[in-house]
């Protein structure tokens, strides 16, 4: 008997499954429809929708002037309530890579001459360098700087000074919005889609593809047949990493034809931050189908999963507004690891090393995520 | 290899299960039931509903782990051995277990890859050759009858060309006809030397096993070539014939020593495990010159309804 059989292993019944789901996708019309309708309809809705107003920003200061006047600067910057000073870089390279890696959203520098010029009524400058990639998060700090600064120190022009108390611009505030020079929020909106959309097609449609065996009766035929448990997980998710990729070349098209964003930074980078998140999502949608016992449970369950991946990833609200417990559930999600690699990338331009660090949270949540799918995966009915 | 107790089974036993139990939270489903099944016998598997044949059929081809016995399907271990046994048996579920948004064709050839096998498309166009699909293998399997739907799971079954069949109520709600042509071909597969367990609940199906092992609440209570398990069932039985005889089923039912009084069409069939007893109890009726009272051989039916009412009852409402 034994020889009538092939001693080909894995890959055939690898390919065996792949080549079914692939079969019982193409049969699914309305589910490929709403998979590639969805995605281009939530751009149209999202991307010209979203508003905040998110405080207490970090922000680096590098202060070549220390004096009574640059501390009331300071303060009157801190006192408007967006900016929190995290950072005291040496260098503007220090402070460069600071705002490039994201870790803060301004960067405010103080040139060593400014006392000096400001007193002797000459033009006082201060440099203030935006992340605006989120352009909304950016937007109100910096129209509230100028102000305050000028307020503030009209209190202090007292004796000698109280000539320059006239002049409502004795120091000129020079703005830089990094990133993103005209503000355009759907600059932002785009890539934050990418993680959004992904994470709902891809946490449901897998979710949904092993539940469907289960509900049709067609689970224990599977398990009675020599299958192991990873090639059920691989071969499942195989086809749904196609359309993935398929999903983000058709929102970064639309994306450059419609809103003219396009990729500042290296394209396989970011496919391959895409095709890690891709895997998190549908390890993640394979362990809710196995945690769950019909298709009704197992789409609520992935919803579970897209509400704080639109709401705390940093998608829907610049993620520093939200309060610190917010945060770290946010930290938990991967979408929100993914946002900061596609805005690093697409937005700023940032390489490897920019991204490791959500890179490596993504490789984490990969290995937790698929360790629980395979435990939770039965070879028997018990 | 090692002298496993599966080297030392007897070679001929396919089947070989000691002492499985299965429970599920308080309730024993499969309580201690043992089994043994020669090679190229085709083995009627009869019970009540929740008598724990699927269950029993689960744990002998590896989809359950039971909780307690032991046992050897063609000589590999029950549960250390599993992936062998699965690639040596057919399992036919209760429920369609194929796709039914694939095409005939994409199931069996979907099998066909699982297994592994050599020379797919030839074992596939062979397969829906003897089925006689071929000119419908590309219709959706969801699209077919049920007689149709279970010759096509029979078929994906023996695909790979095992040596058991577990086939788990393969006929339920199939027409006669279709049912005739399935048990047809599991005639010929035995013929060809594979064993074949099915469970049924059909009586006709029962005798048309080499031999039946009746289970009733996880218990097994006959064991046997149909004939002999009649021959040693201990029962008697009577048929009146006449017109009303018939409407007597009603009044007999309850009887003391009646097991069972069933009406077929026009006659009266009435059983008990005691013949004076039961003689007894159709005597009242026996005056009507009309009505014309033979003894008969018990039938299966007789002989399960009866084990069935003597099975301890551990699971009520199963």
């Amino acid at each position: 008997m034994r020889w009538l059989v092939a001693r080909r292993g894995f890959w055939a019944r690898l390919g065996a499954i792949i080549v079914k789901e692939v079969l019982q996708l193409g049969r699914d019309r309305l589910t490929f429809a709403m998979m590639f309708g969805m995605p281009i309809m939530q751009l149209l809705l999202f991307g010209y929708a979203i508003d905040t107003d998110p405080h207490r920003l970090p922000t680096a200061v590098i202060a070549a002037d220390q004096s009574q006047i640059t501390r009331t600067v300071l303060s009157a910057l801190a006192n408007t309530g967006y900016m929190s000073f995290t950072h005291r870089p040496v260098s503007e390279e220090e402070a460069n890579a600071l705002l490039q890696r994201g870790e803060v959203q301004f960067v405010v520098t103080i040139p060593s001459d400014f006392t000096r010029r400001l007193v002797r009524g000459e033009r006082a400058q201060i440099l203030i360098d935006a992340d605006a990639t989120d352009p909304m998060a950016a937007a109100n700090p910096l129209a509230a700087a100028g102000p305050a600064i000028n307020q503030a120190l009209a209190r202090d022009f007292v004796g000698p000074l109280a000539g320059l108390r006239d002049r409502p611009d004795a120091v000129e505030l020079v703005v830089q919005r990094r990133y993103n020079p005209e503000g355009k929020s759907r600059l932002n909106i785009v890539p934050g889609l990418l993680a959004v959309i992904l994470t709902m097609t891809m946490v449901m449609m897998t979710a949904l593809a092993v539940t469907r065996e289960r509900e049709r009766g067609t689970m224990e035929n599977l398990l009675a047949m020599p299958v192991r448990p990873i090639e059920v997980m691989i071969g499942k998710i195989v086809p749904y990493i196609a359309i993935g990729s398929v999903q983000v070349i058709v929102i970064l098209l639309v994306s450059w034809l419609l809103f003219d964003v396009v990729i500042e930074g290296s394209i396989p980078l970011l496919s391959a931050g895409t095709a890690l998140f891709i895997t998190v999502n549908l390890a993640i949608g394979f362990t809710i189908s196995t945690l769950t016992q019909n298709q009704l449970q197992a789409m609520q369950a992935s919803f579970f999963m897209m509400l704080p991946s639109i709401l705390l990833s940093g998608f829907m609200f610049p993620f520093r507004g939200m309060p610190v417990w917010a945060q770290w559930l946010g930290e938990a999600l991967p979408a929100t690891h993914f946002m900061r690699i596609v805005r690093g990338v697409m937005l700023k331009g940032a390489d490897l090393g920019d991204v490791s660090a959500p890179l490596v949270a993504l490789v984490a949540m990969l290995l937790i995520v698929s360790t629980l799918a395979i435990s939770r995966y039965k070879v028997t009915l018990d | 290899m090692t002298p496993t107790p599966a080297a030392l089974a007897p070679p001929t036993l396919a089947i070989d299960v000691h002492d499985l139990v299965k429970r599920y939270g308080p309730r024993t489903v499969v309580d201690h039931f043992s089994l043994a099944v020669e090679r190229g016998r085709i083995c009627g598997f009869l019970g009540p509903n929740g008598s724990g044949k699927t269950t029993t059929l689960r744990m002998i081809c590896g989809l359950l782990t039971p909780d307690g016995g032991s046992g050897t399907c063609l000589g590999h271990d029950l549960v250390r051995h599993r992936e062998r046994i699965k690639r040596e048996t057919g399992y036919m579920t209760q429920k369609f277990g194929l796709y039914e948004d694939l095409t005939i064709r994409e199931n069996l050839e979907f099998v066909g890859r699982v297994y592994g096998l050599d020379r797919l498309k030839q074992r596939v166009d062979q397969s829906l050759d003897r089925l006689g699909l071929t000119t419908r293998q590309s219709q959706l399997a969801g699209a077919l009858s049920g007689g149709w739907k279970q010759r096509l799971s029979l078929a994906a079954c023996v695909l790979h060309e095992p040596r058991l069949l577990l086939l788990d109520e393969p006929t339920a709600g199939v027409d006669p006809k279709a049912r005739r042509a399935f048990w047809d071909e599991i005639h010929s597969y035995a013929a060809q030397g594979i064993t074949v367990l099915v469970s049924t609940h059909y009586m006709d199906e029962a005798e048309r096993c080499h031999e039946i092992a009746y289970i009733a609440y996880g218990e097994l209570m006959a064991r046997g070539a149909a004939l002999d398990i009649i021959r040693h069932s201990g029962l008697s039985a009577f048929v009146a014939t006449g017109p009303g005889a018939d409407r007597l089923a009603i009044r007999l039912r309850d009887a003391p020593g009646v097991t069972a009084a069933a009406a077929f069409g026009a006659t009266l069939h009435v059983c008990g495990p005691d013949r004076e007893a039961l003689m007894r109890a159709i005597e009242p009726f026996g005056n009507d010159p009309a009505i014309v009272w033979q003894e008969a051989e018990p039938t299966l039916e007789d002989i399960f309804i009866h084990l069935m009412g003597t099975a301890r009852d551990n699971a009520p409402g199963a």
